[in-house]
């Protein structure tokens, strides 16, 4: 946990030599404190105080890596538990679940659907990120040959190793260790061999409890047993429990500073019933499960939930933004209406989805207003007559339009005549005041 | 070793709001998180009300439109299916034909329609107008009249119109539902204009403003979640209302509800896909804090219905 800056300053030398850079000991201590100076500035600092300080320094939810490469996976390193109050750090991933006992059709089926399923949303890219194979058979070849040959069918997705058996998470770990797999499935009984092999083969190491208690003693057992990066299942499986466990973990890792509990955690989503399993997932998103283990990954699944998981991790203080461009929404002819509003993303999906379902084409003309919207930009000096007008000419929309009128949002009317102005020859029409006034207003034209 | 339970134990809590007469339900009563049942009281389950307007849903999508042919020509058919068939636990009547851009009907055969629903119906009923700044007024004052004694949620007031709206309800004796538009300090000024008009604010319900997934639903979700934290860790009288998350009509009107897989091939099948958008915005507000649900597809309720029991 953070040590406040009268702790952090019993442990400095106290001879306040200002070798650091700062008048006094107190005052870099103060510094430290606020993480604005890092502790190497101090060249008399004792190993114990490094010790201390960096124990308390470390982040209160140890970063544990998933795979290789540019499909990696990155979680942990949470620092909060709202999102208003911090930006959630690391996105967290999907796995789809394979069974070894699956037959070789099903297994190439469920991996074709993983690779095919990056999409592109405001600029992101989402992809389901990970194959959870579990060896439900039993078997360890069954389990090595399973996973050798999904590792060769998807070379760069990162896999996560479900077996509680050390003999055949031992072959499987062998075969791919290369890929920094997640060995999944570290038990009471299993937990020495578990952790000898994820050590020996340097990878992390999924631990299954059944409580919070027996979490914590096997987290502690195997951190005892050099093995750092893990991954914790608390047993949780109901909803209830997820919530509970979830925030349990979160809390005292965060706020207590609870290092047995300092880890990413992965969670069971897998439901008969696929719109109850897309909910539990919804739950995992929102309430700080890591990883997510799905049953399926249908199109339409993967694009509720890579959209849910995109507007929980976005950052709430910086509004995503659109590209300043002119955008074309349905099949608009030269004499297609044109529109103007802000880059506020919200704003743009809000004012395109309101086009879209007049089935009216229209030009979009989306302005650069630093993601701020309409009323706002105009408010802020990023959203003005002298800006647009420069917008549009530079757009050499021009040439491609039929006519000269350029539609303003109802808020800016104010504006009006102000372009007319500055755009010689284009005559401006005020809009509807709200988005959902744009089906109505185009349709009456 | 044992692992200690961090609990919190916040000092506020959240008012308990009951609708209807002959069958009621009750939302609200917490005094911790949504679903914190392991810390804290959370006595009641959030409610889901289906959605029925005062004239055919036209411009719903088809896979949910196509649900309710056959019954969804009239507003009092309409809500028997709900009510009989899908078992639905509240009816929210929206009163959009009263808007002047679409039918443009008016406050009388608004009224009209209220009562005939009410008649055939024993569930509690949510009536909402067209979110017409000047037309609701008339509207819902009308309908407040034609539902008076039914303890009904009506909305929404606004701060451009709350005041005539508050007075039917307060001469009504109806519940009220307060929006404004995604921000927590408008939510709560809201809440005491309309308390200082003698209103009790425990008989409030605030709308902070849906939003779809994708189309806004990390502001809706965080104005929630903040509201919800004011009223519980700070004790904020004035936000301890329960909160309405509006949320077929917002997932509905989005593209991914209702382009098909040919123009959407990200997106999969287009039947699924539409139930799921709903079904994960519901879901995701719930979990931010909204205890009364307005929806419009079966089987986004069902799984909804199924995810709350795994949650209580
Ligand atoms: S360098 Fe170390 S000992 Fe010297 S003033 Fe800074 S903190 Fe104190």
């Amino acid at each position: 946990m953070a040590l406040s800056g009268v702790e952090i300053f019993k442990l400095l030398p106290k001879t306040n030599c200002k070798k650091c850079g700062h008048p006094t000991c107190l005052a870099f201590a103060m510094k430290l404190a606020q993480r604005q100076a890092s502790l190497d500035l101090c060249p008399d600092v004792s190993e114990e105080a490094k010790k201390v300080l960096g124990e308390a320094s470390a982040p209160p939810i140890r970063p544990v890596t998933l795979g290789t490469g540019d499909k990696a996976v990155k979680m942990g390193e949470e620092t909060v538990l709202f999102r208003h109050d911090k930006k959630f750090v690391h996105p967290c991933a999907f796995a789809v679940e394979v069974k070894d006992s699956m037959s070789d059709s099903e297994i190439n089926g469920v991996v074709e659907q993983v690779l095919n399923s990056e999409i592109d949303r405001v600029g992101q890219k989402l992809r389901v990120d990970a194959i959870f194979i579990s060896n439900a058979s039993g078997d360890a070849g069954k389990f090595e040959g399973v996973v050798k040959a999904i590792a060769a069918k998807a070379p760069a997705v990162p896999l996560i190793l479900s077996t509680t058996n050390p003999a055949a998470a031992e072959a499987a770990v062998k075969a791919v260790a290369d890929k920094k797999p997640l060995l999944y499935g570290a038990n009471e009984s299993n937990a020495d061999a578990m952790a000898g092999i994820a050590k020996s083969h340097k990878i992390s190491l999924g631990v299954a409890a059944t409580s919070l208690d027996s979490l914590t003693a096997l987290t502690e057992k195997i951190k005892g047993l050099g093995v750092e990066d893990m991954v914790m299942d608390s047993g949780a499986r109901t909803a209830k429990e997820m919530l509970r466990d979830n925030t349990y973990i979160r809390r005292a890792a965060v706020k207590k500073g609870n290092k047995s509990v300092g880890y990413p955690v992965i969670s069971f989503a897998q439901r008969d019933d696929v719109m109850l399993e897309t909910l539990i997932a919804s739950l995992g998103i929102t309430k700080y499960s890591s990883i997510v283990v799905l049953s399926s990954v249908e199109r339409w699944k993967n694009l509720a939930l890579f959209t849910l998981r995109q507007n929980i991790y976005t950052d709430p203080q910086v509004p995503l933004q659109v590209e300043q461009k002119i955008y074309k929404i349905g099949e608009p002819s030269a004499d297609a209406p044109l529109m103007i509003t802000s880059n506020f993303s919200l704003t743009y999906f809000i004012v395109s989805g309101e086009i879209e379902g007049s089935k009216v084409p229209v030009r979009l003309a989306v302005m650069d207003t630093e993601g701020l919207s309409v009323l706002t930009g105009w408010a802020a000096g990023k959203f003005t007559a002298s800006k647009i007008a420069q917008f549009i000419k530079d757009s050499g929309i021009e040439n491609e339009i039929s006519h000269r009128e350029l539609i303003i949002p109802g808020y800016v009317s104010i504006l009006s005549g102000a372009i007319e102005d500055k755009l010689a020859g284009w005559k401006v029409t005020v809009g509807p005041r709200e988005a959902n006034g744009i089906a109505v207003f185009l349709k009456s034209r | 070793m044992a692992f200690t339970a961090p609990n919190e134990t916040y000092s506020g809590k959240v008012y308990q709001v009951e609708a209807g007469t002959e069958k009621t339900f009750v939302i609200g009563g917490e005094n911790v998180l949504p679903f914190h049942s392991f810390e804290g009281n959370v006595p009641n389950r959030p409610v889901i009300a289906y959605e029925v307007q005062d004239v055919p849903p036209e411009d719903w999508p088809d896979t949910v439109k196509k649900v309710y042919d056959g019954v969804s020509g009239n507003p009092v058919t309409w809500a028997k299916h709900c009510q009989d068939k899908l078992n639905a636990k509240a009816i929210a009547l929206r009163l959009i034909g009263t808007h002047p851009d679409r039918e443009n009907r008016s406050a009388e055969e608004a009224a009209a329609t209220v009562k005939e629903v009410l008649a055939a119906i024993n569930v509690p009923l949510i009536i909402l107008g067209s979110n017409h700044i000047e037309k609701d007024t008339s509207v819902l004052v009308a309908a407040a009249e034609a539902a008076k004694g039914k303890n009904c949620f009506i909305g929404k007031a606004l701060e451009e119109n709350y005041k005539t709206i508050v007075a039917a309800c307060l001469a009504n004796n109806h519940k009220l539902i307060a929006m404004s538009q995604l921000d927590i300090n408008l939510s709560k000024q809201l809440n005491i204009l309309i308390t200082q008009m003698g209103f009790d604010k425990e008989k409030l319900v605030t709308d902070p403003m849906c939003s779809a997934l994708g189309y806004g639903l990390d502001y809706t979700y965080s104005v929630m979640e903040r509201i919800r934290l004011a009223a519980l860790t700070q004790n904020d009288v004035t936000m301890q209302t329960p909160m309405l998350g509006d949320i077929g009509m917002y997932a509905w009107k989005v593209k991914e509800a209702s382009a098909p897989e040919s123009e959407l091939p990200i997106g999969g099948s287009l039947e699924p896909r539409g139930i799921a958008w709903e079904t994960v915005t519901a879901g995701a507000l719930m979990m931010a804090g909204a205890e009364l649900l307005i929806m419009r597809h079966p089987e986004s309720v069902k799984a909804l219905e199924k995810f709350i029991d795994e949650l209580m």
